[in-house]
């Protein structure tokens, strides 16, 4: 009796202490490992970097995919034809004449705009009439009404756009990084913090988590609901927009209405990784994801382009047995 | 004197459910008002119907602006602060931005606010960056109740702040509730179950019965009337 009384009062506590730890050890050892890794070989700190530089574009994208599940607890899946769009409206912006800059924060002026008006014409009245399938099958109209809208306008050929930092390598050691692979991880990395302090020190940002959780409370205390719903969106669309533009100077990718498609899947994986609520959780796992699938792509003889994107689902899909809330999925306490 | 608030003649109704059949009441201002009744009798959907959280017909007036067809932004902007049935609590969200959301509407600094709401609440302060939702009930109660003072609130509309709690916790939050009143100013309406401790805090009551007025009067009256409290309050 007293035995069983011990395992009783010992397993719990074992099993909490498992689960709370298990993250942070396994991210702590993947740092370790990708540190010890680069130091040792210039092709291992290579392939990292620009894992990283995969990476960050994923979790933009997954960050932007987390904003929207939170407020309207659906997936987005027009997230990346809207990236898409804004793209091809950057490539158009300097086709006319105007320098990359200017064309850059232009284009997430009318992202923005662009994620308010979807929000407001597509997404506000199916959500009143109806529930979230009907948001979500909204959501996959939008997907394909942009895909086709990119086709019909700009014509269904490839195009190249520019890259925003200029074709240079640092040598460090004896590894070569290139300009692209940091500016992009910068860029990324630099949106998605911004975005962070906006939700955690802004009186807006406060305004919009409230608004997410508690719809309800939230109006009692004179907050406007639906108007930060269309905010959320326009976001959303905005951090999506950074991403297309960051993409689309990649050789493997170039400028096409289905660019996004393969990297839209990628960002789905990290946000379930990351817990789907979890913006933070979002960006580890992207981060994650670029650079374990660029050293398996280096390292593993038959880990082929082709089977990237299988890879990726399932380790997905050993994380979600593992820890079903993903990575860094937290438990609320809710009481009533 | 105009009264603070008027209802008259409010229906609501949710979906083919009518909730309330023509209720007829007023508020004045630095009264404490007890709304009470069983359950079902129409208590919370009153103070839903003033906050525009249900629809409703009727003229509603506050401070002389009627309500009309305002939403729960716009009746929250007015100065009236409602604190729902559950409290309301933003439950994933820290203690201290709690407090912060009760003053959204207002511009500029909410520190001096935060600062004498907190008079009445002094244990907040030091919990202050915790999750709201690991408070005690009682906790969040008056967690819920500084959110709303926050607010500064020229009404302040309580649904069953006495729900779940121990009797010595309700009388502390009665306690607050009629220093508030004091001291700021505030005019409140409270709906209660608990008849005898809100008869006892209120300067008057009405009873709604099936979503009607049944009876009204001073709290002190209703409170010696032993028939009405027989039949209509159960104690």
């Amino acid at each position: 009796m007293a035995v069983s009384q011990l395992t009783r009062t010992l397993v719990p506590t074992i099993r909490i202490r498992w689960s709370a730890w298990i993250v942070p050890a396994l991210l702590a050892g993947g740092c370790i490992f990708l540190v010890v890794g680069s130091i040792q070989s210039s092709l291992f700190a290579q392939q990292t970097v620009s894992g990283l530089a995969n990476g960050g574009i994923y979790a933009s994208l997954a960050v932007a995919l987390v904003l929207i599940y939170r407020a309207t607890e659906v997936i987005n899946f027009a997230q990346g034809a809207l990236a898409t769009f804004t793209t091809f409206v950057a490539w158009q912006l300097l086709q006319w004449g105007l320098s990359y800059w200017p064309t850059f924060v232009l284009t997430l002026a009318i992202a923005f705009a662009l994620g308010v008006i979807v929000e407001l014409v597509a997404i506000r009245p199916v959500e009143r009439r109806g529930n979230v399938l009907t948001v979500v099958i909204a959501s996959i109209g939008l997907l394909i009404l942009l895909e086709g809208a990119v086709g019909w306008i700009w014509k269904p050929t490839v195009r190249f756009m520019p890259s925003p930092f200029p074709l240079h390598f640092w040598h460090v050691g004896g590894v070569a990084f290139s300009s692209q692979d940091i500016g992009t991880i910068g860029v990324s990395i630099a949106s998605v913090v911004v975005l962070w302090a906006f939700f955690r020190f802004t009186k807006l940002g406060l305004a919009m988590r409230a608004a997410a959780v508690r719809p309800h409370a939230a109006r009692l205390v004179g907050v406007r609901v639906s108007w930060l719903l269309s905010l959320g969106w326009g976001l959303a669309a905005t951090l999506g927009a950074v991403a297309g533009l960051l993409v689309a100077p990649n050789p493997s990718v170039q400028l096409s209405p289905s660019m996004m498609d393969g990297i839209l899947i990628y960002a789905f994986a990290a946000a379930v990784l990351g817990g789907l609520e979890s913006s933070i959780g979002a960006v580890v796992a992207g981060l994650a994801i670029g650079v374990v699938l660029s050293l398996l792509g280096s390292y593993v003889s038959w880990v082929t382009p082709q089977l990237q994107l299988p890879a990726a689902f399932v380790l997905m899909l050993i994380v979600l047995l593992v820890k079903p809330s993903g990575l860094f999925g937290r438990t609320t306490v809710r009481k009533v | 004197m105009a009264p603070l608030l008027a209802l008259r003649d409010v229906d609501a109704r949710y979906g083919p459910i009518h909730a309330l059949h023509g209720v007829t009441l007023t508020v004045d201002e630095g009264e404490i008002v007890a709304l009470l009744g069983a359950n079902g009798a129409g208590k919370t959907t009153t103070l839903r119907a003033i906050s525009g959280t249900v629809r409703r017909s009727g003229t509603i007036e506050f401070a002389g602006t009627p309500l009309g067809r305002r939403g729960p932004e716009s009746v929250a902007r007015l100065g009236i602060a409602h604190v729902p049935e559950g409290r309301g609590t933003f439950s994933e969200l820290t203690v201290w931005e709690n407090l912060r959301l009760g003053a959204y509407v207002r511009r500029g600094s909410v520190r001096a606010d935060a600062a004498r709401v907190l008079q009445y609440f002094p244990w907040i302060e030091s919990r202050s960056s915790q999750q709201a939702g690991t408070l005690s009930g009682g906790e969040q109660q008056m967690l819920a109740l500084a959110r709303a003072v926050m607010q500064r609130p020229r009404l302040l509309l309580l649904d069953e702040p006495s729900l779940g709690l121990a009797p010595l916790v309700v009388a502390e939050i009665f306690r607050i509730v009629q220093e508030l009143v004091k001291n700021e100013g505030t005019t409140v309406l409270l709906v209660e179950q608990n008849a005898r401790s809100s008869l006892a805090v209120s300067d008057r009551a009405y009873v709604l019965e099936v979503g009607r007025v049944a009876v009204e009067g001073s709290s002190a009256e209703l409170a010696e009337n032993e028939s009405i409290r027989r039949s209509y309050l159960g104690y």
